[in-house]
């Protein structure tokens, strides 16, 4: 086991970048997601750690070594592909013993490993089958077996989940989540879908267009987003942003949406958002669960405001409700029994103490 | 055919519906007049060599149906296969098929390999050019192979012409531009990943290539190899023009230059000759078949 270390890394494609620059440190037994858009350059960052493709400038450590010209197989890694990528001649035995058969390890030892790593994914019965006779959750397994037995410094995921059914995905992230509390191994984990790094991770680290927006636990990502990017692309319904101005009110300050609805800013925020005051191009972000029906009991910086719907969907557990504000489409997440009808006006609250203030011109959150 | 005709039977209890199982008796019984055509087609000239196989030349020349045999007898077989001269074409065949077959599938393999897999400068403009050196008519090949073969003389004292193995050096020519653009075809099919496994698992590129390559691509191969054991098997061209005497003559030539003395034809033994020629391929497309077909359907059928 150890810890992986990037240190400006770019990567060219002729003259188009991938990879524009990245710096990351990964600790020992961690669990790092790497998530973004398509084409952010998720796949190239992990395939260079892998050795898989030349690093066009920086470095990459793995443990002390510097490893950007050791070949994949010396670099200690395991990886897991999107598409399995299990020899389809071999048995799953085969399968999984193929990188120590290749090292010319003992019998013995081969098979203890083997059948542990098989003990560990539960498919002890499925050792003597060729891939083919198997379903896609198991030839999951088997992927994440062979890169079991052999025991790597580190273990890499592109895309593992994405070939699966929606619930087996679930089962297989749970998966995923109680192989690496067994093992420890340190994980990079690559997706494009943020429940799962949300789920998953130790740390999550937000790709766009090639650089790294922000790292983070999954709460910090969430609660305190650093950018516009970032803010949108982690929590589902995403993130609203509403375009707004911001303007003194007596003591404090209110962020002007429309001339009916403005909210009053928090006390504690005031401060920091008052030398922005007046200024253009701004944007209020609030998720769609700090929209809430009115109730009787508002806590501190809860306030009121009333919209006409266009739209809702009763989602079971919460009906989401939308509307326009400022020429913005805005979600809301209200109780399936506030009465919530297309069409008609209701009062809503937003909960501003999960507000969040963005320059829309560097994209920054304040 | 036999396995056309299989599926065709073991398809037809599961179909269900009225106007579907009518449909698709309709487009049955086309399909079975095309293939009794074709099987006319194609089976009536054998039919005819082995009934003229079974004649004296008496009963070929008389004025009697040559549709039947009125006195059977293995004359013909059994001169033929006693006859040391034709032995030895035999031998010549099998020996110049064995070599040519052994000799592509290794150059055309590892070809593929590279071309498909190893990215080198120029690797793409190799592959088309080595498709379209197969496209130049073996006919316009062989007076420069001659001049070379005689070049080579002059260079190191060396016969070429008239030996049976000149073929082994020729028929490669003809044979490893096709099977290196089917194994270029076939392991370009085999996903990208498993390379990259297989290099992560700590394979080199020629356990690579054992390893992984030929197992996954072994019907491709195996097709490959039927090609060029038949256009080597076949060929009639380069070995008339290349080897002239009886003890270096290849089947298909030699049959055709002993067995026609003047203007005699000897049918009843030319028909045998050119049966018992044919029997080597048969017997080897019956044996590999099954991998022949799956060959052909190249990626289709993969899981
Ligand atoms: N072999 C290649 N040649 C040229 N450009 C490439 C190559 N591979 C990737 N790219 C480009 O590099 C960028 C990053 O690609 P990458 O595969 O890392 O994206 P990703 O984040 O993994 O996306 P996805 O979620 O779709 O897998 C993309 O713009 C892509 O077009
Ligand atoms: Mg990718």
């Amino acid at each position: 086991m150890a810890e992986v270390k990037l240190r400006q890394v770019v990567k060219m494609y002729d003259e188009t970048p991938a990879v524009r620059g990245i710096d990351l440190d990964i600790a020992d037994e961690e669990f790092v997601v790497l998530v973004g858009p398509s084409g952010c350059g998720k796949s190239t960052t992990l395939r260079m750690i892998a050795g898989l493709e030349d690093i066009t400038g920086g470095e990459i450590m793995i443990g002390d070594d510097v490893i950007n010209d050791v070949p994949p197989k010396d670099r200690n890694i395991a990886m897991v592909f999107q598409n399995y990528a299990l020899y389809p001649h071999m048995s799953v035995f085969e399968n999984m013993s193929f990188a120590l058969r290749l090292k010319k390890a003992a019998k013995d030892e081969i098979r203890a490993r083997v059948e542990n790593a098989a003990r560990i994914l539960d498919i002890t019965e499925l050792l003597d089958r060729k891939p083919k006779q198997l379903s896609g959750g198991q030839r999951q397994r088997v992927a994440m077996g062979r890169a079991i037995v052999r025991d790597p410094m580190v273990f890499l995921f592109d895309e593992p989940l994405s070939n699966l059914d929606a619930k087996l995905r679930v089962q297989m992230r749970t998966e995923i989540k109680k192989v690496h509390q067994k093992v420890r191994t340190t994980t990079v984990y690559v997706t494009h879908d943020q429940i799962e790094a949300m789920t998953l991770a130790d740390r999550v680290v937000v790709m766009n267009g090639g650089r790294i927006e922000q790292v983070g636990a999954p709460g910090d990502l969430y609660h305190a987003p650093a950018t516009k990017f970032v803010a949108g692309f982690i929590g589902s319904p995403a993130m609203n942003f509403i375009p707004c101005s911001l303007e003194e009110a007596g003591q404090g300050l209110r962020i002007r949406l429309t001339d009916d609805i403005g909210f009053l800013v928090p006390e504690e925020r005031a401060g920091r958002y008052r030398p922005h005051a007046g200024s253009g191009k701004l944007c209020l972000g609030i998720r769609p669960e700090h929209v809430l029906e009115q109730r009787s009991q508002l806590e501190p910086n809860q306030q009121v405001f009333e919209v006409g719907l266009d739209v809702t969907e009763p989602m079971g557990m919460d009906t989401l409700v939308y509307f326009r504000v400022n020429g913005s489409e805005v979600c809301g997440r209200v109780n399936p029994n506030a009465g919530a009808r297309p069409g008609e006006r209701m009062k809503l609250v937003a909960d501003l103490n999960n507000m969040h203030l963005i320059d829309d011109a560097t994209g920054k959150v304040l | 055919m036999t396995t056309t005709a299989q599926t065709y039977a073991g398809a037809a209890p599961s179909a269900r519906g009225g106007s579907i199982t009518r449909n698709r008796r309709k487009v049955l019984i086309l399909s079975y007049v095309f293939l009794v055509l074709f099987v006319i087609f194609f089976l009536t000239p054998p039919l005819y060599m082995f009934i003229t196989s079974l004649k004296t030349s008496a009963e070929i020349s008389a004025e009697v149906s040559p549709w039947w045999v009125f006195s059977p007898t293995l004359a013909n077989y059994i001169q033929l296969l006693t006859s040391p001269v034709y032995l030895t074409f035999f031998r010549n065949s099998i020996l110049v098929s064995t070599f040519v077959v052994a000799i592509t599938m290794v150059v055309s393999i590892l070809a593929a390999f590279s071309l498909a897999r190893m990215k080198f400068w120029g690797s793409a403009t190799l592959a088309t050019g080595v498709f379209l050196t197969y496209l130049i008519p073996d006919t316009l090949l062989f007076i420069p192979m001659f001049k070379t073969f005689a070049f080579l003389h002059d260079l190191t004292g060396i016969e070429f012409i008239n030996h049976w193995w000149v073929l082994v050096i020729i028929y490669p020519t003809l044979t490893i531009p096709f099977c290196t653009w089917i194994m270029i075809g076939y392991f370009s099919s085999i996903p990208k990943e498993l390379d990259e496994a297989a290099l992560i698992d700590g394979a080199s590129y020629m356990q690579l290539l054992t390893k992984i390559f030929v197992p996954v691509a072994l019907p491709g191969i195996i097709a490959a190899a039927i090609f060029a054991f038949t256009v080597s098997w076949a060929q009639f061209l380069y070995p008339l023009a290349f080897t002239t005497s009886t003890d270096q003559l290849v089947l298909p030539v030699g049959i055709v230059t002993t067995l026609i003395k003047g203007d005699v034809f000897n049918w009843g033994q030319i028909m045998t000759g050119a049966l018992l020629g044919a029997a080597p391929p048969l017997i080897l497309y019956a044996f590999l078949m099954d991998y022949y077909i799956a060959g052909l359907t190249a990626g289709a059928t993969k899981g």
